[in-house]
Parts: structure tokens; sequence; C-alpha cells
């Protein structure tokens, strides 16, 4: 599926005058252009949107793959001076919660929409498109099975075993490089008093703060790294291999729905529309679920309580997260546990 | 009243209360609406910005000065406060002494008229891009070694929260005024129902009643009907003086009839029977007479019926009592019956106004001024005068009256010998009476200044200042 993807996408690498990180066009190009935004990787949600644009042959899609704090930057100032892309998907929520917050999203209703639950849209703005959980990774070579850690206390009482192997082994999202990192990091200094704990123990264990999904997990695979803390298991399931395993914390799992967005100043509003609905059609979820998009709860593979999910939810509470001040302690108490930053090659 | 009927007259009562109540409410739903859109609005008001100053002074008590420098640790608790309204956007600012923006949105501005106010919130309305919103500034002081001054705290939020309970809070009020509304015509329409019952029970006794019947009709019904009934008994009881008056009319006629018919029958007979021309002569003179006296009995039986029937039914008009005496005086009749009296008219400069009917009042005065011309000595006076509120037209002559036992009876119906005798004067003064009786007024019969003196007192019309004229 997704080579047969890759085979209808054309990469171009480096366009001029754009941050985008990687652009791709879908469909034919005679069709109305519909400028989508996302944070996704475009092997990820690729095949979604080629189903998207062989559905409606009218549109094609210029995907452009971001970085989520440029993404949000470039929109930022894109809503002052009302142009834009026409629609964003960023998992970076709380900016999107704080573009909608500065009125630059266009509202829409539909069935689709309106079947979402509360804690996935906020103003009938910005909808939660996705279901990825923050998971724990491994080198299943390289970990024993009794080292594994199910849950965040575990992992804890690993490194705060002082096991030389550990050392300078353990990585996460740099949450200064990353707008998603910040947010997983972020909601879980509010989800339990753990967080400090943690910080406690990566200080221990010298622990890495890495930018960016791919290179995370890529370090766990060649065994650059042994446990990778929070990464976004959706990524783990679509680049598959053999020697990383997944857990899923059991004391909680947080889960994050990437956020859709239409921005004001869109030219084709009408179009962003009907990918939205797509997105959220059966169709469309199913589609992303087969990407690994969305998680559904299953206990039977699991193993997860139902009261350990918790959600990331869509509402004005994250510009707690935005705050200026807010930011700046939290990552000063990160930085105290990571030192200055350090972009490692994996 | 036109005669027309009026296009409502036959709308039932039920429809039209029907009518009134929608239209009450109506005008009730837009007061209502108004006002509880009004109130509305102010409960949300003071609701929400209870939240907005809360999730305020949440943020201004998370400022701690850390290296000289306030820095604020935004509290989760504040924006869930603010979360309660769930759709709006939210805008907040932590600023430093001189205004400078620590942390924030820069487009939320404290007021800058109120420097001096520092100690309380302050409310304000300010667009947010574009919507209304509401804001809310507090202050916090510092007074550290590294650091001192005030810092201000605003936050706003836009108000679709609000417009949603002032629109819920008029919903319910208007929804709790319809079914007021609608409780309120039923309640209407059981209470017509049985206001109308009364209608129904006297129509019923109407239809059941015997048409002779004319007594009163039960009066045991609500006020407001009662009206109707009591009109309609003083109706039936006109329609009763009139039939008995007729029915008095008829027996009175036939009564004083028969027997000066008879005798001038008798008579008559009796001239076909004479041969001796004197006598026949003589007889044929009497029955002259006689055939006369039947006519004035007559005039009298029919003026009297007319009086009657005047008295109940022609409206009170303002008549001025010296224009009846004139008439009287004018009408020369004295010339015909007692061409020797002496006549005199005793009238002031002043007009004497009452309230009666002038057909009425003429026949009386012509009846007492005939009957002192026929029974009284000359001269015969007819004047006219005020004594007190009452109004008095009176005759007077000369003689001594009648005798104190005729005097007791005078004026009642029936009085077989005036009648058998061919004169009339107590046929006459019952017509006086009746239409004293009829003006509210009285008949007098006592000895005058220079004779004897008939009087019929009838009440002045009151005038605007209460005087009598």
């Amino acid at each position: 599926m997704i080579r047969a993807a890759l085979t209808a996408l054309t990469i171009l690498s480096a366009l001029p005058a754009s941050a985008a990180e990687e652009t791709a066009v879908f469909g034919s190009e005679f069709g109305r252009p519909l400028l989508f935004r996302s944070t996704t990787d475009i092997r990820v949600l690729g095949p979604t949107i080629q189903e998207f644009t062989r559905l409606n042959p009218d549109i094609h899609v210029i995907y452009e793959q971001w970085g989520s704090n440029a993404l949000f930057d470039e929109s930022r100032s894109d809503c002052d001076q009302g142009r834009g892309a026409d629609a964003i998907l960023s998992s970076a929520v709380h900016q999107m919660v704080e573009l909608v917050n500065s009125a630059c999203a266009a509202p829409y209703r539909s069935p689709q929409t309106e079947a979402l639950p509360a804690d996935r849209r906020w103003r009938n703005e910005l909808w939660g498109i996705t279901r990825e959980a923050a998971v724990m990774i491994y080198n299943t070579a390289l970990v024993p099975p009794e080292d594994v850690p199910h849950s965040r206390f575990e992992l804890l009482d690993l490194m705060r075993r002082n096991n030389p192997a550990y050392q300078d082994r353990i990585a996460t999202y740099d949450i200064e490089a990353s707008g998603l990192g910040y947010l997983f990091a972020f909601s879980d200094s509010l989800e339990a008093s753990t967080f400090g704990a943690l910080l406690e123990g990566f200080s221990r264990v010298d622990a890495v703060a890495t930018c960016c999904s791919n290179e995370i997990i890529q370090g766990v695979s060649s065994g650059r790294y042994l446990i990778a803390y929070n990464v976004l298991g959706s990524y783990v399931s679509t680049q598959y291999r053999d020697n990383v395993s997944v857990v899923m914390p059991e004391d909680y799992t947080l889960f994050l729905s990437r956020a859709y967005m239409i921005p004001r100043h869109a030219r084709n509003q009408g179009d962003a529309t009907r990918l939205l609905d797509f997105l959220l059609s059966a169709r469309g979820e199913a589609l992303l679920k087969e990407s690994g998009l969305v998680q559904r709860r299953d206990p039977e593979e699991t193993f997860l309580p139902e009261s350990s999910e918790r959600a990331i939810p869509i509402d004005p509470m994250l510009l707690v997260a935005r705050d200026q001040h807010r930011r700046k302690r939290f990552i000063a108490q990160w930085r105290a546990t990571f030192g200055a930053p350090q972009f490692l090659s994996p | 009243m036109t005669d027309a009927p009026r296009p409502d007259a036959q709308r039932s009562l039920s429809s039209r209360v029907v009518t009134g109540v929608l239209s009450l409410l109506f005008v009730g739903g837009i007061i209502v609406a108004i006002a509880s859109f009004a109130y509305g609005r102010q409960a949300a008001r003071e609701a929400y910005d209870r939240l907005l100053l809360g999730a305020a002074n949440d943020i201004a008590e998370s400022i701690s000065v850390l290296g000289g420098e306030p820095l604020a640790d935004l509290p989760i608790s504040a924006f869930k406060l603010l979360a309660l309204a769930p759709d709006d956007r939210i805008a907040y600012a932590v600023r430093g002494p001189q205004g400078q923006l620590l942390t924030g949105n820069d487009f939320a501005r404290p007021p800058t008229d109120t420097r001096v106010t520092t100690g309380n919130p302050h409310f304000f309305d300010h667009p947010m891009q574009g919507d209304t919103a509401r804001f809310v500034t507090v202050y916090r002081r510092f007074a550290e070694r590294d650091f001192s001054g005030t810092v201000s705290v605003t936050v706003g939020q836009t108000i679709a929260a609000r417009n949603a309970m002032a629109l819920s809070l008029t919903r319910d009020a208007l929804i709790a005024s319809l079914v007021a509304g609608v409780a309120l015509m039923l309640l209407a329409a059981l209470v017509i129902r049985n206001a109308m019952e009364p209608l129904n029970r006297i129509a019923s006794e109407l239809l059941d009643r015997d048409p002779y019947d004319l007594t009163p009709m039960d009066r045991n019904v609500p006020a407001e009907v009662s009206v109707m009934i009591d009109a309609m008994n003083r109706f039936m009881l006109r329609l009763d003086r009139q039939f008995s008056s007729m029915r008095n009319l008829i027996s009175d006629t036939a009564h004083q009839l028969r027997t000066p018919v008879a005798a001038i029958r008798a008579q008559a007979e009796l001239i076909g029977e004479e041969t001796n021309d004197d006598a026949r002569q003589q007889m044929v003179t009497r029955l002259t007479r006689r055939s006369r006296s039947l006519g004035e009995l007559l005039d009298q039986m029919l003026s009297r019926a007319l009086v009657i029937h005047r008295t109940d039914s022609a409206p009170r008009l303002p008549i001025d009592l010296r224009d009846i005496a004139l008439e009287v005086v004018d009408s020369r009749d004295h010339e015909l019956l007692a061409p020797e009296t002496e006549v005199e008219l005793r009238i002031g400069p002043d007009e004497v106004i009452v309230l009666a009917d002038e057909i009425s009042l003429t026949e009386a005065a012509k009846n007492m001024f005939n009957n002192a011309l026929r029974h009284g000595a000359s001269p015969v006076t007819i004047g006219v005068t005020v004594e007190g509120t009452n109004a008095a037209l009176w005759v007077e002559d000369a003689g001594n009256g009648p005798p104190p036992e005729i005097l007791d009876r005078i004026g009642e119906r029936f009085e077989r010998s005036s009648a058998s005798s061919g004169r009339s004067a107590g046929l006459g003064l019952s017509i006086v009476r009746a239409v004293a009786s009829a003006f509210q007024g009285e008949v007098r019969m006592a000895p005058g200044e220079n004779g004897f003196r008939v009087t019929l007192l009838l009440p002045l019309r009151p005038t605007r200042t209460g005087d009598p004229q």
C-alpha cells in the first residue's frame, strides 16, 4: 500500500521560498489546488491523501510536510498577513489551539464534525483527526526481558539502578526543538507527580534529548539507544523494525489527536472541508488506522486498563502550555536535567 | 346605538376573550422577552464576570518574583475556569509596572484611565480580533527586596457563552409565559362558561313564562347579569303599568259611559214618545247638555290615558312652567267654558325649569284650570312660583273649594257621582295626580291667599351651581 502510494507521489525535496521539509503533489494537476500543510510524514499520511484525490478527481493536493514549530510560526504570520494554506494538520495541538484562539481559523460544521467527542473539537474550528499513543520503545535485542519497563515506575526503577548499560542510552524528545515533545512533556507534568522523578531519573542516566521521531526510532533500532520515552507510537508501527518493540505505559498512556484546522484566509475552504469530512469518514478512518494514525483500544493486544488512557483534549487549557513564563519555567526545569541543547545524529 | 347590526355583535364572548388574551400574550411576550433578555444578559454578565475575575486572581496569585523579575506560573485552574465557557476565545496578559508585557497576548491591555484605582478589579468591554469580548484587569503589588511595583493581570474572553446563557434564560422565560398564557386562556374559557350559565337559565325561564306574567324575574344572579335583569324587570313593570292602565281605561270607560249613554238613550226614547212640543224642546235641550258632558268625559278619559302613557314613555325635557301656564291661558278655553269668569295670569320674570313631558304637564294644567272654571268662583288665577327646591304651578279661585268629604276622595279613579252627574272633576284631578307622581311631584289642595288653591309641585331642575333658577 505504502509502496503503491509512493509511486504515485512526486517528492520535491527542495522548493525555494518555503520552509517545508518535503513537498508532494497528489491527484491531477488540472484539478483545483489544495495547499495542505502537515507535520505528519508524507509517507504515513500519503496513502490517505492519495485515496482522497482518487475519490475527488477535481482536487489536487499539494502536501507540504513541516516541522511543528516552523509550521506554527508560518501559520501565525500567514494569519496576520491574510494568506495561508488551505488546511493544516499538526501534531502540536497546543500550537493549533493558540492559532484558533487568535481567530486564525474558519468555522465549519457537518455531521462528521458534530459526531466527534467534545474533547476532540473546539469552537467548530479545530478537530482531532487521529488517535495516537505516546509510547516507550526499546531494542528487543539489547534490552533483556526483565529490564523492559511496562510503566513509568518501572522505567524509574530501571534508571535508579545505576546500570551502566543504560548510561547515555535512553532518549526522549528535545522539548525545545519539537513542539510535540514539549506537548507530551507538558501533559506528563500535568498528569502525574512522576514527572519530577522522571526528570531526576533522566538526569541520573544522562538521558539524551533529541529531535524528531524518526531519529529516535532509528537510534533505538540501530542500538544507539536502548530505550526511548514518549515516542509517537504511530511512527513506530509504520516504520516497524523487528528489533524495536512498543510499550504502552500501564500507569497511563497519553493519546494525541492531530488537529485539523482551516485557516481563516484559506482560498480553497470548500475543498478543505471536503478533505476534513473525508478524514473523519469511515473510509478515511480506516485508511488512517491502516497507517497507524488511529490506534483503537484493544484490551487483548495492549492489556491497558481503560482508565489509563489519557487523551490530550483539544481545548483552551492547552494555552497554558503556550504561555511564555510557564514555558520558560518548564524549559528551565528541563534544561537543568538535560543540559544545553544538543542535537546528536543517530 | 345604530340600527345596522355590528359585525362583532354576534361574536362569542369566548372568542373575544381569546383574542384579548392572545393580544395580551403577544404584547406581554414582547415585554417578557425584552425584560428577560435584559435580565438574562445581566445574569450572564455577572456569572461569567466572576469566572473571569476568578481566573485573573488565579493568575495573579501564581506570580512570584524570581531573580528580580515577576514570573507567572500560569495555573491550569485559571483556564479550567475560563473553559466553563467552552467555545469562547481567551486572551490574557501579565504586565509589569511600566505596562511592559511579561507574558500573554500583547493586545490584552489594561484600561489606561484607571491607573489610580489599582486596588479594585476593573471590568471593561473591548473587541478581541473582531469579536466582542469582556475583559477584567486585577493588580498585584510586590514589595520584595529585588522587585517592587504593581503587576497587572488582564484576562478577557469572547462572549458566546454569555449570549447563549442570556438567550436560554430568555427562552425559558418565554416558555413559562406561554404556559401561563395557555393556562390563562383555559381559565378564562372556564370562567366565561360559568359566568354565562345564569344567562341560559334566564333564557329558559323567559321561554317557560306565561305571556301575561309580568312579575319581576329572579334577581339571584351575578351582579353583571343583574343589570340586565333589572332593566328587564323595569321594562316589564312599565309594560305592566301600561297594560293595567289600558285595562283601567277600558273598564273605566265601560263603567263611566254606561250610565250616561243609558240616560241619553232613555231620553231619546222619551223624546220619540213625547207629543207635546214644549216638553219635547225641553227634553232635546237636556239631551244636548247630556251628550256634551259625555263628550267632555270622553275627552278627559282619553287625555288621562294619554298622560299615563306619556309619563311612562316620553323623554323628560327641561320645560319652563311659565310656558305651560301661558299656553293654558292662551288657548282661551275659559271663554267657551265660563265666559263670565275673570282670568288672571301671574308669572315672574325668571324661567322656572322642571324636567317633564310638556304634553302631560299641559294636560294637567288645563284640567286644574278647567276644574276651577267649572266649579270655582271668579276670578280664577293661574300662576307659577318657586317654593324652595320645588316649582309650583297653581290655580286659585275665589271660592271655598269642595266640601271636605269630597276633598278626601277627590282624584280617585271611580267617582260615580261625578260620572253619573256628567261632571268629571275627579277624573281631571286624577290626571293631575298621575302627572305629579310620574315626575316625582305632588298635588296640594288647600285654601290659598284669596280662595281655594290647587298646586302641582314639581322638583326644579338642578342647575350646574345647584341654585334653583
